[in-house]
């Protein structure tokens, strides 16, 4: 055979590689049980979810895991969810290394369905990871919460079993857009520049339209593969339009990356607003490049939701104060909780109201009482859509938006910039 | 698209098809030695990334340019070892053979590599500031990246024509019954330009690790890069990978300019696929 044949079966093979995911064979663990063990009267309540222990989503899906085993840990010290027949329902939570595959995703959720027989399902971490599992639940008619998922695509599908925490991904930029503009009504020219995958893809299709009508001309409209590591290209399209705002990013590692490249290549906007990254305290890891970097959350330590602003809802405030559940979190962790944190522990008292009102797993009953929800937590409101086309997606929570800023010590903290009433410091144009 | 853009984005491409070139360097080196295609190559130049990777966060906290040195060493202990274990009794057996041997090999390092490091994106910290004309910005860590595959190119070509071992190596290349008839061990010569072929690969990949985030699946993408680079240079022809590498990089550079940037790995391919069918030996022909 001809050696450039060879070669070009060979770049063929790898390509098809390439496309088809990875091949990496993704160390899934034995199950972790989360329960301990439980009243003679008690019954197990058999909770199945898949993180990513390795992968690109590893950090902020192990954020998104210890809200879960927070909250497992302290219904379990309460006795466990007392339902209104006397049953008491232990959590015990059964879960595997994804590997922030969708592929191993959907493998995962069939085997905690069939094998594990799992009463209710958690989400994975990351949109296009929790589209997966989605699509699995709604196959089985398993009930499941979405910890760690915002896009609004997955939640406009019509599915009748997977309900949303989170603020959709719609929401994301736009207020980063209104804050931006309240701070600078002079700005006029904003990049956009995001990860092609269908979380971010669905926030910036809500907010370009929303920056335009605002009057703001994009002038860099680009989107970059899930992966990507060189930003080289895009920033030097960014100096060339010289705008004045850079929205976009996508996750973690790539939001990061982009950060560190914009301040490496001393791009020179005035506001930078980022999806997902800039609320990770690992965000602070690049220094000076973090600085001034603005980022939607879904919760913030500051922000304080309570029986008060409930109250002035005319809705029932339900569990811990924010508070408590970040003095609970630090002792059982050692760090701080983000966002991911506080939605993994949102998600399980949700699950948990939703249960006590059903007063049983049965996923009809759990589904009625889940769509009747509309309850404040120290996470926020949450109130899930019952349109047909929209079903489980979240209608009520509101976002957080964070600015890292160095302090009078020189140090990096996040500070809560948006809503005002939660504000921990003023938001800043970047120097 | 937006000229202004050009400069800096040639700039960078060009920068960055250097390191392209120095992995595609390895890659040619190895087929025209022993008409090998290694599809060990990939993985390789992640192992170099995470040679870099381990020195530097390692207790010992090795600066990220001296983890590169090691990475050399490492490489060409590393690709002596791969190709007594994995090509030696194959070497004349018939070039799918061997290209299977190495994918062997190639499956194996990805497989020990995610189980020991998984695949959480890992990233070297270094930063050697940068200098700035105009709209252009040029990174001290691209530039030493240009620099240190300079100098490891010339290395090479000063090791394959200045030196007794790579005259040896060359006459190998040409004819291996005839170096063997002048009392050249072909077998030794063979694993040696096997050893320089992986070990330029991992200098790549320790170079790129000072640039970007990598996990050990990071290779691939770099490999299939170099295919098209060595193609496009001619196969087994170390000058035209290095070429290639350059003209690549530029590309990518320049092209993103003026398409969308999703859309330069199509471009790669379809450049790749006219060269076969109109131009197979390449921009410099078949060997050196």
């Amino acid at each position: 055979m001809r050696p450039t044949r060879i070669v070009a079966i060979a770049i063929v093979g790898l390509v098809a590689a390439a496309c088809g995911g990875t091949t990496t064979p993704q160390a899934s663990g034995a199950p972790t049980s989360g329960g301990s063990a439980a009243p003679a009267v008690s019954k197990a309540l058999n909770i199945g979810f898949t993180n990513s222990q390795t992968g690109a989503q590893q950090v902020a899906s192990t954020k998104q895991t210890e809200g879960i085993k927070l909250w497992v840990d302290q219904v379990t010290k309460a006795g466990g969810i007392k339902l209104k027949d006397g049953t008491v329902l232990m959590p015990k939570v059964t879960f595997y290394d994804d590997g922030s595959a969708t592929d191993r995703v959907q493998q995962l959720y069939t085997k905690l369905i069939n094998d594990d027989k799992v009463d209710v399902l958690l989400s994975p971490y990351s949109s296009s990871l929790v589209k997966a599992a989605a699509v699995v639940s709604e196959q089985n008619g398993k009930v499941m919460i979405t910890a760690g998922g915002a896009d609004d695509a997955t939640m406009e599908q019509g599915f009748t079993n997977i309900y949303q925490v989170y603020s959709p991904g719609s929401k994301y930029l736009t207020g980063a857009i209104d804050l931006m503009l309240k701070l600078d009504p002079s700005i006029k020219k904003v990049a956009i520049v995001n990860e092609k995958d269908s979380f971010s893809v669905s926030v910036v299709t809500a907010a370009k339209p929303y920056a335009e009508s605002k009057g703001l001309q994009v002038v860099v409209n680009q989107g970059y593969d899930t992966g990507t590591t060189d930003f080289a290209p895009f920033i030097n399209q960014i100096v060339a339009a010289a705008p004045d705002a850079i929205i976009g990013g996508g996750h973690l590692v790539d939001g990061t990356a982009f950060a560190k490249a914009l301040k490496e290549k001393n791009v020179s906007a005035r506001f930078v607003a980022l999806l997902v990254a800039p609320p990770e305290p690992t965000f602070a890891d690049i220094g000076d490049a973090a600085n001034f970097t603005v980022g939607p959350s879904q919760w913030e330590i500051p922000v304080k939701y309570n029986e008060a602003a409930a109250k002035a809802l005319n809705i029932p405030f339900y569990g811990i104060t924010s508070d408590s559940f970040t003095s609970a979190y630090r002792a059982m962790f050692n760090s701080a909780p983000s966002y991911h944190s506080a939605g993994g522990f949102a998600a399980g008292l949700i699950l948990q109201r939703a249960l006590e009102d059903a007063g049983s797993t049965d996923p009809a009953k759990l589904r009625a009482s889940l769509d009747k929800t509309d309850v404040m937590t120290f996470f926020g409101r949450t109130k899930f859509s019952t349109d047909a086309k929209t079903h489980g997606k979240q209608v009520a929570h509101d976002m957080v938006y964070i600015q890292w800023q160095k302090g009078s010590d020189g140090k990096l903290a996040a500070q809560v910039v948006w809503p005002t009433e939660a504000k921990t410091a003023e938001a800043q144009l970047r120097k | 698209m937006s000229l202004e853009a050009l400069i800096p984005s040639a700039i960078d491409g060009l920068m960055l098809g250097f390191v392209y070139g120095l992995a595609a360097m390895g890659l040619t080196l190895i087929f025209g030695v022993m008409r090998v295609i290694n599809l060990s190559h990939g993985p390789v130049i992640a192992l170099g990334m995470f040679v870099v990777y381990t020195l530097f966060t390692g207790p010992l906290g090795v600066n990220p340019y001296l983890g590169i040195v090691a990475a050399l060493v490492i490489g060409l202990a590393f690709g002596v070892v791969e190709y007594f274990v994995a090509l030696d009794r194959v070497i004349n057996a018939p070039e799918l053979t061997t290209l299977l041997a190495t994918f062997s090999v190639n499956l194996m390092i990805i497989g020990i590599a995610t189980s020991v490091f998984t695949t959480t994106p890992r990233a070297v910290d270094v930063s050697l500031g940068s200098v700035g004309i105009g709209n252009v910005t040029v990174l001290g860590t691209h530039a030493v990246a240009v620099l240190v595959a300079i100098v490891v190119a010339a290395g090479l070509y000063g090791l394959l024509f200045r030196t007794r071992v790579g005259k040896s190596i060359r006459a190998v290349a040409n004819n291996r019954a005839a170096a063997e008839l002048m009392g050249i061990d072909s077998r030794r010569m063979l694993a040696l330009a096997f050893g320089i072929g992986t070990s330029l690969a991992m200098v790549s990949g320790a170079l790129l690790s000072t640039l970007f985030p990598f996990n050990p699946l990071s290779g691939t993408g770099y490999e299939v890069k170099s295919f098209v680079i060595v193609v496009l240079g001619g196969l087994g022809n170390p000058t035209g990978a290095l070429l290639g590498g350059i003209v690549i990089g530029l590309l990518e550079g320049v092209t993103t300019v003026f398409i969308p940037v999703s859309w330069v790995p199509v471009l790669e391919y379809v450049i790749f696929i006219l060269i076969l069918l109109v131009r197979p030996a390449g921009l410099l022909g078949a060997r050196a």
